[in-house]
């Protein structure tokens, strides 16, 4: 939803019987000197002099301009100036207790150093932002969940992150941004399904990310508008890479929570699968379960963006597609689409189905 | 499965060019005696490995082992004769689009062209054909539609759907103005011209997913095409996607004029809903059907698609979508049926000559 001017009042939605989960908070830091206490003195030097190389061009801010200052809500800077989701007290204010938020699942977007082009620069921040979540969040607010942010273009330091992390309640997921530099169902990523599924972590896929390659298969796009569509294709990319790579054949228990990607298109994608599956088994004999039964066994979708179709029974007609255990509400704070969730979830969708997305789906998924 | 209806239109039929030799007497000895000298191989593509079962039906292969899919009497015999197919639209996807050499790439599509007229229209006048378009420059491409503009056999014209850069940008403009001047609907096909990865997040390993791609390829096509404003400049473009699949098209539109209202001051130019602009410009090919064959899903599908205007009906001979007799979704009634056989194409192909609809 796009919010214009958020609700004044604070409240919970009253479908939300089985806890009110948000899986897509982002915490950011005041400035990256945030993560200096957490870095040795080269990465440090490096961070301060260099700093972040996403393959992309631009130094600061990124190469489709947002619709608005760090693609924020205008009221989410924090009554000293501080920038948005930077501070846990007024995030609090703002989103957790405003909105009767039980558990916040915590996405940190850049400056993280996922999908940095040097991987020692990227392995060594992942590890300072991990350590910035659970000083500066977790243990200053009890509701929030810290997500295992990895070097992904690194698998086995991802993997050595992963496992160091595993046991701790405070992380709930393994994160990942969508944009990877090779399709992530490619072999050269199967450290972190490992050690993911070992450690019995969800792996959070965010919609965002840098892969250096063009964001459409016909070059680059123009406009802001085709970045945001285009993630909806970037993800089906990576569905399509994990299920003919044989990912889920390999990795039986791995859950993934595929988070901002929409979910509108995914039946479509298992449809396309499944189609194309009996014409072309002689390539892919590794593949024992059709397409669609992978997806639906082992993906999740999260709501924000929810796609708003003319008629109410067609998003309807979408989500059981999908599944109904399988969505999960999630607020995007403090993003200008962020969605209020008394609002986000529409009031046709059934009460116990709601509920089941308020809550129920993240508690399973996420075993909180 | 039920026959399909008098005057049915296929629009979506692939000769394959049995090699380069077959185009030799179109082109101009420049690059006709290039093939030679040079040693070049051939211009079939990976978009469709020509040994792969997705690329020819095991039963369209000739069992003595020589080509599939050449010449119009294999045409007749396994399409137009048996399923009663009143037109059918030719499209060959032989590799010219993928040729960096510019002038070269424009030769050898003339030549293509030429070819498609001389072996496939000359021969049956069931069949039109597409003016494929040589995308790497501009001014190739908009010489080429005026070229062949003028024969009526000609109905559209077509190119790949993963090209060098979106399709909607600029610099295409006058080619699409040129379509427009003449009557002629774009026709977008799936492919890869292969100067960008199958997927935004790089080269796939297998051939299932460089296929799959299609998929991602059309939504951005269409998104590039909405918002740089190609619709509001030229708002009598008609835009037909082959090949595309259908189940995509409605949650791709759904998200799409969602994010329209909300960033919708960056593309100030469009100033229609993409649902409307595509629900008015755009068809699409039935094959591949990307849905389970259950009659109860197809008919939400329909729903979501909101219109019967959309769909038109294919074969996408030689491709192997479907066994046996021509199929389309399970519970479609006979006035859709008819729509999608016949009506829709009728009315997106305006060069189609009534007279022939018995």
């Amino acid at each position: 939803m796009n919010v214009i001017r958020p609700e004044a009042a604070a409240g919970r939605p009253l479908a939300a019987t089985q806890g009110l989960i948000d899986v897509d908070i982002h915490p950011r830091v005041r400035s990256v000197k945030d993560f200096d206490p957490y870095l040795s003195a080269e990465m440090r030097h490096r961070l301060h002099t260099y700093g972040n190389r996403p393959r992309h061009g631009f130094v600061k801010g990124t190469p489709y301009f947002k619709s608005q200052p760090l693609a924020s809500r205008r009221d989410a800077w924090t009554p000293e100036g501080g920038t948005p989701a930077s501070d846990p007290a007024f995030t609090a204010t703002q989103h957790l207790d405003f909105h009767g938020v039980d558990i916040g699942v915590l996405n940190p977007l850049q400056p993280s150093g996922q999908g940095d082009m040097n991987n020692p620069f990227s392995v060594a921040m992942a590890h300072a932002v991990n350590e910035w979540q659970l000083d500066q969040w977790v243990a200053v607010d009890g509701r929030l969940r810290a997500s295992v942010v990895v070097p992904y273009e690194d698998a086995e330091a991802s993997a050595a992150e992963i496992r160091k992390r595993a046991g701790d309640p405070r992380f709930c997921q393994v994160l990942l941004m969508s944009r990877t530099s090779h399709p992530l169902g490619n072999p050269k990523y199967w450290p972190i399904f490992e050690a993911a599924q070992e450690a019995n972590l969800p792996i959070g896929i965010h919609a965002f990310g840098y892969s250096g390659w063009p964001m459409t298969n016909g070059g680059w796009p123009s406009f802001y508008i085709e970045e945001v569509s285009e993630h909806a294709t970037s993800c089906q990319s990576l569905v399509n890479s994990m299920v003919i790579e044989g990912v889920f054949e390999r990795f039986r228990k791995l859950r993934i929570v595929l988070i901002e990607c929409g979910f509108g298109w995914l039946p479509s994608v298992a449809w396309r699968l499944d189609k194309l599956w009996p014409t072309l088994r002689d390539e892919v004999p590794h593949l024992t379960r059709a397409p669609s039964e992978q997806i639906r066994e082992h993906i999740w979708v999260s709501t924000q963006p929810v796609e708003e179709p003319p008629r109410p029974e067609q998003l309807l007609d979408c989500m059981g597609w999908i599944g109904w255990d399988k969505i999960l509400y999630a607020s995007d704070y403090p993003h200008w689409d962020f969605d209020d969730p008394r609002h986000a979830i529409p009031s046709y969708i059934p009460e116990a189905k709601r509920a089941a997305i308020y809550g129920g789906n993240a508690r399973r998924v996420y075993g909180f | 499965m039920t026959a399909l209806p008098l005057g049915a239109v296929d629009v979506d039929l692939h000769p394959m060019v049995p090699g380069l030799a077959a185009l030799e007497p179109f082109l101009d000895p420049l690059w006709r005696d290039q093939i030679s000298q040079r040693g070049m191989e051939g211009f079939e593509t990976q978009s469709y490995p020509p040994n792969a079962p997705k690329t020819v039906r095991d039963d369209w292969r000739p069992a003595d082992g020589s080509k599939p899919a050449c010449t119009v009497e294999q045409l007749r015999a396994q399409v137009l004769e048996p399923w009663g197919i009143s037109r059918g639209i030719v499209t060959p996807l032989y590799g010219v689009q993928l040729v960096f050499n510019e002038d070269m790439a424009a030769g050898f599509t003339r030549a293509l062209n030429d070819w498609t007229r001389a072996k496939f229209l000359d021969e049956d006048a069931r069949l039109a054909a597409s003016i494929i378009l040589p995308m790497f420059n501009a001014e190739h491409a908009v010489a080429e539609i005026e070229r062949l503009a003028s024969d009526p056999r000609f109905v559209q014209a077509m190119v790949l759907v993963m090209g060098e850069t979106p399709l909607g940008r600029r610099h295409n403009w006058p080619i699409f103005e040129a379509l427009v001047k003449h009557d002629l609907p774009l026709a977008i096909h799936a492919g890869s011209c292969w100067r960008n990865p199958v997927t935004s997040l790089g080269w796939a390993s297998w051939y299932m997913e460089d296929y799959a791609a299609n998929q991602q390829a059309f939504q951005s096509t269409l998104a590039s095409l909405i918002t740089e404003g190609v619709f509001s400049k030229f708002p009598t473009l008609k835009v037909v996607l082959l090949e595309s699949g259908v189940s995509w098209l409605p949650a791709f539109l759904w998200r799409l004029s969602k994010t329209w209202k909300g960033v919708r001051f960056e593309v100030p130019w469009v100033d229609r809903s993409p649902i409307e602009i595509v629900r008015e410009n755009v068809r699409m090919s039935v094959q591949p059907f990307d849905a389970p064959e259950d009659a109860e899903t197809v008919d939400r599908l329909m729903n979501h698609l909101g219109s019967d205007e959309m769909l038109l009906w294919s074969s996408d001979w030689p491709h192997w979508q479907f066994d046996g007799p021509p199929r389309l979704p399970p519970g479609i009634g006979p006035d859709l049926m008819r729509k999608i056989c016949v009506e829709n194409a009728r009315a997106t192909y305006m060069r189609l000559a009534w007279e022939t609809v018995p």
